[in-house]
């Protein structure tokens, strides 16, 4: 695949500006499926999930499940939605081998919720509202697998073989209004909105939320307008954008892409694009249908769902807390700078650190050890299998830290030893002998025997050179093996130098 | 007159994946125009303060618990299908139509 010609990002901003839009998938973590019993697990061998329904076949019938619609309903709430008094479900009909009957059940002019807005905090402390034009329910398509050719894509497949365990599944495809505005933050916006809905569906537990998974899928439509210009550009709609950071990335590589082909004269063709993670680069899918080639038609088997108004009020009572609330709130609580608090939301530690403060660290320490040596042990660690820390083993080796058992380099010899699994702080300390000497008759015994070593120190210690103390306090700690408090021992040095 | 044009019903053929003669559209072309002729004779009743439905009977939210039910097993699930590969339906390798 050639690489397209890309203008550079800023001059590319210099002539156009970046409009977006986002519709988000977010799979619902029901126990069965949509309209089916059929289980909704993932992971299973490929087609035991599966029931008449799933399959389409001939007189079985869909029924929607309650619980997905109570999931729909506070997720439409928690993205500040209108709640529709009555919605109803369609059939968009096309054919492919992902759904067997030919037609996907969805929503089209009923949608379950409307008109809402989700406050984004870019990395850079930027606040930019995206309006929600609407979330609608859905089910899921079936997996398949390209065999053939040598890339396992569908470019040059021999066949396909098809999994229904997804199929099904329930969905719910939350759709942004135009967001015009973002201009260089475009790409951070893309991410941070992707972060946002994620971090609201984990927070109302709906949804297991992993994009490697699939649980969440976003499509980046991208568009540019000539500077000066009101008329809007032709968009893309890049797909298959399976992590944040990626996410990020094909909406820069879109604006590079397109703006490079406007500059030369080009057009831009309404299309899907396929993102490819290990090329970094978008390539052209099909022509995007006109809404009107789906041959959208109420679903004749099922009724319209029209949930009791104190159903939605009890839903909303038990919202958890807006991220963009909670942020505020943990800032406030915790005191930290701008940058401090700015650099743990970057690194996405915010429950971490909540975890770890509610366990009884103070928030400074449980920053300093996640966004310091936590973060170092992680980036270190192989592949991604990242390392096993919880808040709190933290908060407990913070705790043997306050008490005065670690000195700060034992605790982080200990939290290696955490991290390779081999125990709690505290049974780290005690089966590996890591506390701080603090008995001052062991201390005094090592610096009795530097000072007698090193006689002419011990001499401008008593002519009131203190400074020379660093060479004993050194033979010290390391005759202790650094489990020692270096400040108790630059005292005691001082005073058996005096008596001696 | 027929408010679908030969053009249309290629179009739809195309999307249902119906393989029509010239002679067929023609005659489809026709007989579609009178049916939207027909189904049109009920806009002349329907008035504003007649909200459109989907359904004869005005029930609604018959839902099914979040409970699991039996499915199908696998082997029972692949005999019919024409192709298989012991655990997956086999199909042919349709290109650029992925939704």
């Amino acid at each position: 695949m050639a690489k397209a010609k890309l203008m550079d990002y800023d001059k590319a901003l210099e002539l156009y500006e970046p409009v977006l839009g986002f519709e988000v998938h977010v799979e619902l973590s029901t126990k069965t499926k949509m309209f089916s019993a059929a289980p909704n697990n993932f992971g299973s061998e490929p087609n035991t999930n599966i029931t008449p329904t799933c399959l389409g076949l001939p007189g079985s019938l869909p029924v929607v499940n309650e619980e997905a619609v109570r999931y729909s309903i506070s997720l439409g709430l928690a993205l500040g939605c209108d709640i529709a008094e009555s919605s109803s479900f369609a059939r968009k009909n096309y054919f492919y081998p992902d759904l067997a009957k030919n037609y996907q059940i969805s929503q089209f002019d009923e949608p379950i919720a409307i008109n809402g807005n989700v406050e984004v905090e870019l990395p850079n402390g930027r606040i930019i509202n995206v309006d929600i034009e609407r979330a609608h329910m859905e089910e899921d398509a079936g997996k398949l697998t390209h065999v053939g050719g040598s890339t396992g894509r569908i470019q040059g497949a021999e066949y396909s073989l098809v999994d229904y365990n997804r199929a099904g599944v329930p969905l719910v495809e939350i759709v942004t209004r135009m967001i015009e505005g973002a201009e260089h933050d475009a790409p951070e916006l893309a991410k941070a909105y992707v972060a946002t809905i994620r971090d609201i569906v984990l927070a109302l537990g709906i949804s297991d939320a992993k994009m490697e998974r699939g649980n969440l899928r976003c499509d980046a439509n991208v568009s540019l307008r000539p500077r000066g210009s009101d008329k809007l550009g032709t968009r893309t709609e890049t797909k298959n954008v399976n992590s944040l950071r990626s996410v990020e990335r094909a909406v820069r590589y879109e604006i590079q892409r397109q703006a490079q082909i406007l500059a030369d004269g080009g057009t831009i063709i309404q299309e899907t694009r396929h993102w490819h993670e290990d090329t970094g680069a978008t390539s052209a899918g099909r022509p995007k249908s006109d809404a009107d080639d789906y041959r959208y038609f109420p679903e004749p088997d099922l009724l319209p769902v029209v949930p009791d108004p104190a159903l939605i009020e009890e839903l909303r009572a038990a919202l958890p807390e807006k991220p963009a609330e909670r942020r505020r709130r943990l800032k406030a609580e915790w005191g930290f700078t701008d940058l401090e608090f700015q650099d743990v939301v970057n690194s996405g530690l915010l429950s971490e650190i909540t975890e770890t403060v509610a366990a009884g660290a103070s928030p400074q320490a449980a920053r300093k050890w996640w966004t310091g040596e936590i973060a170092r042990l992680a980036n270190a660690a192989e592949g991604d299998a990242g390392i096993d820390i919880s808040p709190a083993q933290v908060a407990e080796l913070q705790q043997l830290v306050d008490e005065g058992t670690l000195t700060d380099r034992l605790a982080r010899q200990v939290l290696e030893a955490v991290a390779a699994g081999e125990g709690s702080p505290r049974e780290i300390v005690e089966t590996q002998g890591l506390a701080v000497v603090s008995d001052d008759g062991a201390l005094i015994a090592a610096i009795d025997e530097a000072l007698s070593a090193q006689p002419d120190v011990l001499e401008k210690i008593k002519d009131g050179k203190v400074q020379a103390a660093g060479a004993v306090i050194g033979a010290v700690m390391k005759a202790m093996q650094g489990k020692a408090d270096a400040a108790r021992v630059r005292e005691l040095v001082l005073e058996r130098a005096e008596a001696l | 007159m027929s408010d679908i044009s030969a053009e249309q019903v290629r179009h739809l053929a195309n999307l249902a994946r119906i393989d029509l003669s010239d002679a067929e559209i023609a005659t489809m072309t026709t007989e579609l125009g009178q049916i939207m002729e027909a189904v049109a004779s009920v806009q002349a009743v329907a008035t504003p303060d007649v909200p459109a439905t989907s359904h004869p009977i005005p029930l609604k939210n018959v839902y099914r618990p979040d409970v699991v039910a039996d499915v199908i097993p696998t082997e029972k699930a692949l005999a019919s299908a024409p192709e298989h590969d012991g655990s997956r339906f086999k199909v042919s390798a349709i290109l650029g139509e992925e939704q």
